[in-house]
């Protein structure tokens, strides 16, 4: 699959970290200075430029992208970078986080799909308060505990 | 008319003071605080301090019952989520974003967004066509672009000059719709006769524009 990640931030770059080993990844970042997240060896591409420039992005190769992913840290900038994705280039899978909990609905609604980590964390540390157990997140715990007593 | 303005920049700034001028009910919204306080001491009460991105803001605010949302700061990714936002959650149905990118307006246009101003390509505009021809200017874009209101000084290198209106072949269905001569403005009478320093007002389907050139310019 070719992907296309918009934000170089915590997130962008360790989603890229993940997927450069099956797919083929550009990243996206105003600053060239965040690719230092990517570390040295990354494979992938690196575009400097606003995630909401169509020439920007057609310089990532957004026209025959499968994926595309916008996480900057501004919720506007990634929705209207996964706008232009979605009803400019029509690439199949476009997804985007939103901090706000109100704009992601909007947006859901529009057909924009969302991930709202405000609301998922809020959700999980609600669980975990209540003695409930999400799953994934205490296997992640558990191996965090493993390793520490390695240590 | 109850508008809201988004964005205490200097768009924003004056606009808000000419719409309170012109006696409509106006709120300025600004995001920054220090901003807001600074803006309010001049305008008063009609500036509020909010993300106007933020559904409980807008809520607040009133934007449910504005005839108008005017998008006006400075970051063209703001201004389009603030116009989605007031159709999409509020139904506004008339929305104004100011556009920065020129690239931008015809993006703005396919994501729903009615109406968009870009200075800069007003400005590039004014810069290209008067270098170019003789004062052709694109004054205003009617119906998402497709018809332009094209104003044209006349020269006295211009063919047209000493010429009646009737006699003059516009291109595809262009209209001369006004002669501005010596700041009186005229309608186009068919025997009315063109003269040096004249503005001609023309409408034109935006295709057709540069067609203009050939017949008013030398």
């Amino acid at each position: 699959m070719k992907v296309v990640i918009v934000g170089c931030g915590r997130v962008g770059s360790t989603l890229a970290r993940l997927l450069i080993e099956r797919h083929d990844v550009t990243v996206v970042d105003r600053t060239s200075e965040s690719f230092r997240r990517l570390g040295s060896k990354f494979k992938g591409q690196k575009i400097v430029g606003p995630g909401t420039d169509m020439d920007v992005l057609k310089r990532a190769g957004i026209e025959g992208a499968d994926a595309f992913i916008s996480v900057t840290d501004g919720d506007n900038r990634n929705i209207m970078a996964a706008q232009i994705a979605k009803r400019i280039f029509n690439v199949p899978q476009v997804f985007t986080r939103i901090y706000d909990p109100s704009r992601a609905a909007v947006y859901a609604e529009m057909g924009i799909q969302t991930l709202c980590t405000t609301s998922t964390s809020a959700g999980l540390f609600c669980d975990l308060v209540e003695g409930r157990r999400p799953d994934a997140f205490m296997a992640q715990l558990d191996s965090y505990l493993d390793a520490a007593q390695k240590v | 008319m109850y508008v809201i303005i988004i964005g205490g920049g200097n768009v924003g700034y004056y606009l808000t003071k000419d719409l309170v001028g012109a006696g409509h009910e106006v709120l300025l919204l600004e995001k920054e605080r220090a901003r807001a306080q600074r803006l309010a001491e001049d305008l008063g009460e009609v500036v509020q301090q909010g993300d106007g991105c933020e559904a409980r803001v807008m809520e607040e605010m009133g934007f449910a019952r504005a005839d108008v949302i005017v998008a006006a700061t400075g970051e063209d990714e703001d201004n389009l989520i603030v116009c989605q936002m007031a159709k999409q959650r509020f139904g506004i149905t008339r929305t104004i974003a100011r556009v920065n990118s020129p690239a931008n307006e015809a993006l703005f246009a396919q994501l729903g967004i009615d109406t968009t101003v870009s200075a800069t390509r007003l400005i590039f505009n004014l810069i290209e066509q008067e270098i170019e021809v003789d004062h052709l200017i694109p004054v205003a874009a009617l119906a998402r672009g497709h018809l332009e209101i094209v104003s044209i000084e006349l020269s006295d290198q211009s063919p047209v000059v000493g010429r009646s209106i009737g006699e003059i072949a516009l291109p595809g269905d262009a209209h001369i719709i006004a002669i501005l001569r010596n700041d009186k403005g005229m309608l186009p009478s068919p025997n009315a006769i063109l003269q040096v320093g004249d503005t001609v007002l023309t409408l034109v389907q935006q295709d057709q524009e540069p067609d203009l050139h050939g017949v008013f310019a030398a």
